[in-house]
Order: C-alpha cells, then structure tokens, then sequence
C-alpha cells in the first residue's frame, strides 16, 4: 500500500468513505511525517492532539455515512487566520501569546466540512515579503534544490510554509492568502497549484489584515481538482464581512477536465518584461501550445498599464497596511514594551515588535499618506487602479481567460536577494490580479535547466473561477504534476 | 520627491515606532530608493480618470443598526498584555 500521505484529497477522501483506512490512521500518518520534516521550518505550531480529536469525530460521522465534503482530510492554515485558542501571530513577534477567542470564517467553513487541523504554518511577518525571509520563526526551507546542489532555497511568500507543507506532503493542502501574490508565488517555487479567488469570494472575517482592499485568501493544493475541492468549503458568502459577495459557491469540482474546445485564450504583450529570461518565455510558448492542441484559441492581446501595477501596488498595500497595523499598541494584545508614558510605550512596543520588512511598509504607507502627498501619491495610484482595471475589462470582450508566467525565475537562494524593490519584482506577473480584483491561479508547468518547478498563471474573469479550474487541468493534463524528492 | 533624515524622524514618529538615531541614514536611503522606483507613475495620464473605490461593482451592503453581538468583556481583555476586570490598562496619561 501507497503511504497514506502521498493520496490527494480526492483519493484520500474516497479511501476515507470506503473504510479502506481510518481518519484518525490518515492524520496519525502526517503527525509521523511532520514530526519528520521540521527542518523544512513549515509549521510554527503543530497540533497534534486537536487533529487526532478531530480525526477521531470525523472517523464517527464517516461510519455514520454522514461525512462532510473534507471529513477526516488533515490541513495545515497558514498562521494568519485566527484559530480559536489557537496561536495566531502572522508570523510576527508584536503578536506574542495571541490566542483569539475566535475562529475565521474560512477556518470556520473548513471544519464545518469535516477537515482537521494539523498546525499553524509558517509565513513572511503580515505577510509582507516574497521569500518567507522575513519571520519572527526564521526561514521556511523549500523542499525542492537546484539539480547536483545541497543548497537550500527559498519557497517563496507570504505563504511559503504552506507552500513547502503541501510540496513536502505534510498535509493534504493548506490555506493560504494572497494580496499581491502571495499564493501563486510561492506555488509555482514549490510546483503546487495555487489559487487566488475574486476578491470578495472568500470571507476576510479573522484574517489578520494586511491591505484590505487587495487581501483574499485561497488554497495551495497538490493538483487542480484538490484545489478546487478547497475552495468550495473555503469561499462562501458572510455577513460578517461587508465585501463577501452576494453569489452562491459554485462546485468548482465540476469544472476540472472540462474540455477547453473554442475557449479563448488572451496572451498579454506586456508580459514579455525586459529582459525576459529565456525559460521562462520558453514555458509560456510550451503552456500556449499544450492550450491549442486541446482546441482553445490563442489571442494576443494588450494590457497596455500592466507595468504600472507593481508601483502602484506599493502605494496602496503599504498605506492600507499602516493604518490596519496602527491597532498593535501594546494595549489590547501581544507585545508589550514599556515607556515613560504611553506614546513611549506605543514606540517601543511597534519598534520591538515589527520586523524591518514591515517597518519599511509602515513607514512608506505613513508617508504617502501624510499631509500634502495623499493626492500625488495614493489617489495617483488609485486611478492607475482603474486604468488597470480598465485594461482587463476590455480584454474579456476578446477572450475568456488570460495566460502568463507566474513568476520571473525559479525559486532563489536564501539572502540571494537583498535590495527591496528588486524582492518586489518577484509578483510583477501576480500583482495586476489583485490590483484588478480578479481570480487567478498558478499551476505547475515544468522544470527550469537546474531542476526546479516553474509555474504558468491563468488570469480569469471576475467569478470566473470554473475556467480557470477548467484550463489550469488542461495544462496540468500536458505537463502532469512534480513531486520533489524527499531528502529531509 | 525626496525623503531626509529629518522626514524619517518625522514619518518614525507618525507611525509610532520608535527608531535608533544610528538607523536613520539607511531607511532614509531604503524608503528614497521606493519612492523613486514608484515615480514611474507620474508618467501615466490620469487626467479625467476616476480613482478606484471598489474592485467588485455592487451595491453597498447595509445592516439594521442594532446592537447583535458583545456582552462578553471577559473575552476581549483576554489578550491584553495588563488589564484588571473588564479594563485594559495603560501608563497614565491624564494628571
């Protein structure tokens, strides 16, 4: 018999209604295999004996035949989703001994469907950064290596401890989010497929906020169709949050291996950057062609403002974050430093608690949005957001979804990468996505010459989803799925 | 656009973190290299172009403005680094 750990959802999840083995086997299974994995740095907190209570409830409605649509399927969640009584610090030390009293929405929905938790994973602090470098719990370890080299390399972010944990199979699939492409980043480092959903698909209650206008969260899942399956029971419509839209949770499932036959396929112009690196230009011809052979159209087509996204998005994230990130004081939770007097006190505590990548951020978003700069610079990039927006919405009067890269390169080094804005070039293919509010995802396609996983990107219409669960099967179809070899 | 030291302490101070004098020279150099990486947007045309309020067109939505939720102070100090009943307590600030 296979391992437990190495079933998809689906598989495990037909393993699971048949008898063949129990929840609580499958989730013992992937506590045995974390346990063995912890130097890939993917999970801050385990919670082995929450998953085996859950396991054990899940084994009693599966023998009930009354098992929800993720019954007894182990998750990890990425740490900034609040989980009730559970350590929630978005991977940051202003947080310390945060447990909140209570549970996100999308957490929520998942253990509703049966699924268990595994642990709180690891992430880049507020889920600024491209590389997880920038923890308070140190590196995530991408479980994949350059071929013929022993060097460890970074799994991307924010989301890289979900990223890694899904590569390394140390658990089915595993929430993440994404604001400028902190899902479809570090899926494509660690060949996983990711998600980002229409804003306002997923439920943003008791998701520690980052930039509220660009933040959704989405799965990172082995294949599409466990992709898919995880989204279902994460998006949802919710009272508690005012941009949860007014629409009904499609059964994405339904979409994956659908034929492509006459779908059009946008190919921006834009995207071609300079310099483009050869692979990667190679990768997306390959994606485009595997596309055609299965009866889609290739379109090309003009986004003219994509390379004003990335700037624009460094005025609005980093605004939007200084001010949901004024609420750590040191007043009503985490850290506490004290001061001569309670502005000392708020210093401290913020200058202790925040790490350089964050303070960066804050400090950008205090500035331009201070007196006399608001209009050149944030109301600047808002109307470049229009234009952005503007783009797309004239693009899907010739084309039904768009196809990219996901990332510039391959996954990178440790420390390879110091300068900020050279990091933040690592989402110029993601961002636009969350500029624009759109669902995008990014599926595995190939290997660069060295051996690592590179990634292609399907940008679809607003709740267009269905198409991109749709196309995205159709590429992995072509490319098939990668497996990194377990060394740990 | 250009960000000096004396901007630095001021933004610092704004934002409420606390910075080493002997840090202010790199975040001013840091936060200057950003700044003039995003002023590629001034050559964009923006002229007549509406700023972008919200990504999915809808309709607001609204709720009866009634009270549906609390009543459970016990939970909300749960967090608080100092507090005493249902109060979080702070360095004194008035004399």
């Amino acid at each position: 018999m296979t391992s437990l750990t190495s079933l998809t959802i689906a598989t495990a999840r037909d393993g699971l209604r048949a008898r063949k083995f129990s929840a609580v086997e499958l989730t013992e299974a992937y506590v045995a295999a974390i346990g063995k994995a912890r130097i890939l740095n993917a999970y801050i907190v385990e919670t082995p004996d929450k998953a085996r209570a859950m396991a054990k409830a899940s084994d009693v409605r599966l023998a009930k035949a009354k098992g929800g649509p993720l019954e007894g399927i182990p998750l990890g969640i990425k740490d900034l989703f609040a989980t009730e009584g559970i350590h929630t610090q978005a991977a940051s030390h202003v947080l310390d001994g945060f447990k909140p009293t209570y549970e996100s929405t999308v957490t929520a929905n998942l253990w509703r469907d049966g699924a268990v938790m595994l642990g709180k994973l690891n992430m880049d602090e507020f889920a600024m950064g491209s590389s997880n470098e920038t923890s308070y719990y140190g590196n995530v370890i991408n479980p994949w290596k350059r071929k013929g080299s022993n060097a460890a390399l970074v799994p991307g972010g924010s989301s890289g401890g979900s990223a890694t944990a899904v590569a390394a199979h140390i658990c089915a699939a595993a929430t993440a989010t994404d604001t400028g492409g902190s899902i479809r980043q570090p899926a494509a480092f660690t060949g996983t497929v990711g998600i980002k959903p229409t804003y306002g698909r997923c439920s943003r209650w008791g998701i520690v906020a980052f930039a509220s206008s660009l933040d959704q969260a989405g799965p990172i899942a082995r294949d599409v169709r466990d992709a898919a399956i995880m989204l279902k029971s994460m998006a949802s419509v919710d009272p508690k949050d005012t941009t949860s839209v007014d629409m009904a949770v499609p059964d994405y499932e339904q979409a994956v291996g659908r034929p492509i036959k006459g779908l059009r396929v946008g190919i921006p112009k834009e995207y071609r950057v300079d310099p483009m690196p050869a692979e990667i230009d190679a990768l997306w011809a390959k994606g485009a062609a595997w596309l055609k052979e299965q009866g889609a159209e290739i379109v090309d087509i003009s986004l003219p403002h994509t390379k004003y996204a990335l700037p624009a998005y460094y005025i609005v994230a980093p605004a939007e974050a200084s001010s949901n990130l004024a609420r750590y004081d040191g007043v009503r939770y985490g850290l506490r430093v004290p001061g001569d007097d309670i502005v000392a006190m708020y210093e401290n505590s913020r200058a202790a608690g925040f790490g350089a990548e964050v303070k960066r951020r804050i400090m950008i978003g205090t500035y331009v949005l201070s007196a006399g700069y608001y209009d050149a610079y944030y109301v600047r990039a808002q109307k470049v957001r229009t234009l952005i927006k503007r783009d797309f919405d004239r693009a899907w009067s010739k084309v039904d979804v768009v196809l990219t890269p996901a990332t510039p390169s391959p996954a990178f080094a440790p420390g390879e990468i110091t300068d900020p804005v050279q990091m933040y070039l690592n989402d110029i293919f993601t961002v636009t996505v969350n500029m624009a509010g759109l669902p995008g995802i990014s599926v595995p396609a190939g290997l660069s010459s060295d051996g690592l996983p590179l990634g292609l990107q399907l940008i679809g219409k607003p709740f267009g989803e269905e198409s991109l669960f749709q196309v995205a099967s159709a590429i992995e179809r072509a490319a098939g799925v990668f497996q990194a070899p377990q060394w740990w | 656009m250009s960000v000096d030291q004396a901007t630095v302490r001021r933004v610092a101070r704004l934002a409420r973190i606390k910075v080493d004098e002997r840090d202010v020279p790199r975040l001013a150099n840091e936060l200057n290299s950003i700044l003039h990486w995003i002023e590629q947007l001034n050559q964009v045309d923006v002229a007549g172009v509406e700023p972008l309020t919200a990504v999915v067109t809808m309709k607001m939505k609204k709720r009866q403005d009634q009270v549906t939720d609390g009543h459970y102070p016990a939970k909300i100090v749960a967090n608080a680094p100092a507090h005493e009943d249902s109060f979080f307590i702070v360095p004194k600030v008035v004399e």
